[in-house]
């Protein structure tokens, strides 16, 4: 209705000097998003300057009733490209009233491994691939998909154009576009190989950043499924059979590896990496052994590969970071449904801080 | 809903100078487009300020899984009429990571011809008449025609106007508009005879522009009908039975044509064609031969025969051209699938290139 978009498009800037905060945190499963709003004297532009707030653990799984506070950290502010003006979204992790880290929280290991001197002096650069399939609501089959039946096999869809081809290109635009006007560092978008499924990257981004930014990159994606009736699903294999699964391939690398001899220390990297294979796989995401088969762009999950421009090995290098003798390389085996912030700081961890 | 398309019509340029590139490539069948975007700084003004990139050819068909990766080339860019502001659609060509051409890209060899001596003295002028037909999704049957029926015999459609004979302009007049917008050379737009059958033409465009444009025109109406929920067909012969098909006419000038004199060159070029039916009509397009008959306005495939004024000729010379001994003539054989860097390069390369 006319009315109901002209209020929820005021700009309040002109009457006072108020912003709202949404605050956004990761639920009890790790996996779902939540938020509430506050109104705050504006303009903000540091997290710091934001206060703690709480909520009320008990309805998310992450605290008993009779002790329910939880407590918001904000740790990184962004432009809100809903309520747009000066209004913002605060990404946040989660303590005790008495200051630790509640279960759930893995943010705050992720800091304290960035923090790490040696780890800080590598500069870790990170470009996640978060890939994710639109279903149909109330139904939760595949967007596009007839329902009761499968479209023609995949083929036409990879970066595929047309009615017939491509499905929900107006939710991945205005996330795109919403992203960027937030200060996300989104690289790109592109169609996937399953009819219904897409995907966006994030970076390259330096240390913990990379992790807040996917986060609220998922919540920008999800509020925007909500206004367009669609449900996003962060399923690594959200239909079985001859369909592609859903991942969160991890681009990475360090100074050491973007300068003059950086094609050895990648190779190192990932000696480190294979030996740790088990433990790396273990924390990145449930359900990934549906997906990682060794078919379908993915290798077994059992066993670690690494190639050039292989897109069926574990971790790959593009061919250009061998040939310049320089660059980075992709750790294909995340889940779409992987932590970024478990997966980012183990892969500096394993690769920068642990020796065999 | 208002806030989706709120997000999908933001105007970036004030909150950023990145932009985003949308690059496209043509696929493996050499007729699927497909395309992915990313962001780049702004403002770009020519293609060669574009990074190139690379995309998996293992699905388009383009690559084998173990050594995936294609590289794109930025060739040409466009305004983007779809995300405005300083967004651009990039028209790409695609080679192996050592520098070579794979073989689905037709534009390299195409660009050797027009960059050859006696073909650029020539500056060759081309005018592609792209027709197409929208089909109804799911049942893929043509826009305006009753569903397990047919509509009234040809005769009223061609040009017309009305709820009962003309089936998808919503679609054409946003196409037109959009490639205006573009910079695309778009001259004109009409109804067709078969009803639910359009064309558009690009041109008088000089050398390998001409196909640039028909390759973005392309992708810009696919674009367009997967918004308007419609299916893109360029098959030459969409419908058996007394139904016209799809051609994709090109009209050809060169230096020496439009000039005093001229009529007798087009007559010694038409000559040529003549002796090289067959190597042509094998580039044309798949599919022809279930178009040209000798019926609907179209010479026998088998047959070479040209005349003015007659559209049941393979080339037609228009009687403007006669009356003032100079002009262009159409070559009234490529059909709506055809590839247009195969197609002009060819007349090129036939008319001013080859000898007897």
């Amino acid at each position: 209705m006319a009315s109901l978009t002209d209020l929820v498009n005021l700009n309040l800037s002109d009457t006072t000097e108020k912003i709202i905060a949404e605050y956004i945190w990761i639920g009890g499963s790790g996996m779902d998003l939540r938020s509430k709003a506050r109104t705050l004297s504006g303009p903000v532009t540091d997290p710091s300057d934001l206060p703690k707030w709480n909520y009320d653990g008990s309805s998310t799984g992450q605290a008993p009733g009779e002790d329910s506070e939880v407590i918001l950290h904000p740790q990184a502010i962004f432009k809100d490209p809903f309520r747009r003006g000066n209004n913002i979204l605060v990404m946040c992790d989660c303590y005790t009233p008495a200051g630790e880290p509640i279960p759930t929280n893995k943010r705050y290991n992720a800091a304290k491994i960035f923090k790490d001197l040696e780890v800080a002096a590598e500069e870790p650069w990170y470009g996640i691939e978060q890939e994710y399939t639109l279903l149909q609501k109330d139904i939760n089959w595949p967007l596009g998909w007839p329902v009761g039946g499968f479209p023609g096999p995949q083929g036409p869809y990879y970066c595929g154009v047309g009615a017939d081809k491509s499905f929900g290109r107006d939710i991945v635009d205005a996330h795109y576009k919403a992203c960027l006007y937030a200060g996300i560092n989104i690289s790109g978008i592109n169609g996937e190989v399953m009819p219904g499924q897409w995907e966006f990257q994030v970076g390259p981004s330096v240390g913990i950043s990379s992790g807040d930014q996917i986060w609220v990159a998922r919540y920008i994606l999800e509020r925007i499924t909500e206004i367009a009736g669609v449900v996003v699903s962060f399923d690594p294999k959200p239909i079985p059979g001859d369909w592609n699964g859903a991942g969160a391939h991890c681009n990475y690398s360090t100074k050491s590896m973007r300068n003059e001899g950086g094609y050895e220390i990648i190779k190192s990297a990932i000696e480190k990496l294979k030996l740790r294979h088990k433990e790396h796989i273990a924390a990145y995401g449930e359900g990934n052994e549906r997906r990682l088969t060794g078919r379908h762009e993915t290798a077994d999950i059992h066993t670690f590969s690494w190639g050039v421009a292989n897109r069926g090995a574990s971790v790959r290098v593009g061919r250009e970071t061998e040939q310049n003798g320089k660059g980075y390389f992709e750790d294909r085996r995340p889940a779409s449904n992987m932590d970024p912030y478990v997966v980012t700081s183990m892969i500096a961890e394993t690769t920068i801080i642990w020796k065999p | 809903m208002a806030n989706l398309t709120d997000l999908v019509n933001l105007n970036l340029s004030e909150c950023t100078n990145m932009i985003i590139a949308e690059y496209i490539w043509v696929g493996g069948s050499g007729i699927d487009l497909r395309s992915k975007a990313r962001t780049v700084k702004g403002p770009i003004t020519d293609a060669s300020q574009l990074p190139k990139w690379n995309y998996d050819g293992s699905s388009t068909g383009q690559a084998p899984g173990e050594d995936s990766e294609v590289i794109l080339y930025p060739q040409a860019i466009f305004k983007d009429p779809f995300r405005r502001g300083d967004n651009i659609l990039v028209m790409c060509d695609c080679y192996t990571p050592q520098g070579q051409p794979i073989p689905t890209n037709k534009r390299h060899n195409a660009a050797k011809i027009f960059s050859h001596p006696a073909v650029a003295a020539e500056v060759p002028w081309y005018g592609i008449e792209q027709e197409y037909t929208l089909l109804q999704k799911d049942v893929n049957w043509p826009l305006g025609w009753p569903v397990g029926g047919y509509p009234g015999p040809q005769g009223p459609y061609y040009c017309s106007a009305g709820a009962d004979k003309a089936f998808g302009r919503d679609i054409v007049d946003a196409h037109y508009k959009a490639c205006l917008y573009s910079g695309i050379n778009i001259s004109g737009i009409n109804g067709e005879v078969m009803p639910g059958q359009w064309e558009f033409q690009v041109g008088p465009s000089v050398g390998i522009s001409a196909s640039d444009e028909i390759w973005v025109a392309r992708y810009i109406l696919e674009r367009i009908t997967e918004v308007a929920g419609v299916v893109l067909s360029l098959d030459p012969k969409p419908i058996m039975g007394d139904w016209n098909g799809a051609g994709a006419h090109t009209n050809f000038s060169t230096k020496s044509m439009r000039e005093p004199g001229g009529y007798e060159v087009i007559k010694k070029a038409i000559e040529k064609l003549g002796i090289r039916h067959a190597e042509h009509i094998a580039a044309y397009g798949e599919g022809n031969e279930r178009r040209l008959t000798g019926h609907h306005e179209t010479a026998d495939i088998n047959t070479f025969k040209w005349g003015v004024a007659n559209r049941g000729a393979s080339i037609r010379v228009g009687r403007d051209t006669e009356k003032e001994g100079k002009g262009y003539f159409e070559d009234r054989r490529p059909a709506s699938n055809m590839d247009p860097y195969v197609v002009t390069a060819m007349i090129a390369e036939t008319t001013l290139l080859w000898n007897p």
